[in-house]
């Protein structure tokens, strides 16, 4: 199963302007609270914890637990200083670790 | 429909069963008090100062497994510290801890959303800890109809 990714960033962003940033990501955000139809309890398999870093420095980060629902979204705020490189990292159970990179123009 | 017929489902049926920890009277008392020791466990001993949060959401939901929720904060003539952090805390989740959120820092203001399962009808609240050692919360009901974390897997 491949993993998707959705960024949204404003176009033409204007130094100094406050700029919301949405992302999200597919994954089942599995609670280990439910129960298979066979009765077995399903393990938990969550993200659990998100960050966002422009040029190496965190400007948004959260901690997930199992009450985030599957294909976690966050929006959040970002005053657009400089252009850079913006990270984004994911993090959960089992290993799992996913990046995306996308480079940020600030006029 | 509330928590209520669904805790009566759960009984008869092998392939409809579904256990929810945190639901017999007990436990309810139980996760009542560790709500408040979740909540003190973030604030410990911070200011609470008013008027700085505010928790969005539907107060009445059809699904609990997607809630759509926006935390807004804003600097006050009281209180124009910047943000620590922010985190929402549920009532009657199996796990009261619901998303834990740290923003730029050097801010004093930001809007920040996410989307949440609820388990049932319940409290929510939202906290954020400022730099000055000052925090603030707004707390809201919510009713829900179809509850998340509940159902098996198909």
């Amino acid at each position: 199963m491949s993993i998707q990714t959705l960024i949204d960033l404003p176009q033409n962003i204007k130094r100094g302007a406050l700029i919301r940033i949405r992302v999200s990501i597919s994954h089942p955000m599995e609670t280990g609270y439910r129960r298979s139809s066979e009765g077995e309890r399903l393990s938990r398999n969550i993200i659990k914890r998100f960050s966002c870093m422009l040029n190496g420095a965190s400007i948004f980060s959260a901690d997930l637990y199992p009450a985030v629902s599957a294909n976690p979204y966050f929006s959040f705020q970002h005053r657009a200083a400089r252009s850079g490189e913006l990270t984004f990292l994911w993090e959960g159970d089992g290993g799992f670790k996913h990046v995306e990179r996308v480079f940020m123009s600030v006029q | 429909m509330t928590t209520q017929p669904l805790r009566s489902q759960a009984v008869p049926s092998k392939d409809a069963q579904v256990t929810l920890p945190g639901h017999s009277p007990d436990a309810d008392r139980q996760s009542a008090s560790s709500y408040e020791e979740a909540i003190r466990r973030f604030t410990g001993a911070r200011v609470l100062i008013p008027g700085r949060i505010k928790l969005n959401i539907a107060v009445l939901i059809d699904n609990g497994n997607t809630v759509p929720i926006s935390i807004v904060v804003i600097p006050t003539p009281d209180s124009l510290s910047n943000i620590e952090s922010i985190a929402v805390f549920s009532e009657r989740n199996p796990q009261h801890e619901v998303i834990l959120l740290t923003v730029e820092p050097g801010h004093s203001s930001t809007e920040v959303a996410s989307r949440i399962r609820l388990a049932t009808s319940q409290k929510l609240i939202a906290i954020a800890n400022f730099e000055d050692n000052t925090c603030c919360s707004d707390e809201v009901d919510v009713i829900v109809t179809l509850a998340a974390c509940l159902e098996g897997d198909g």
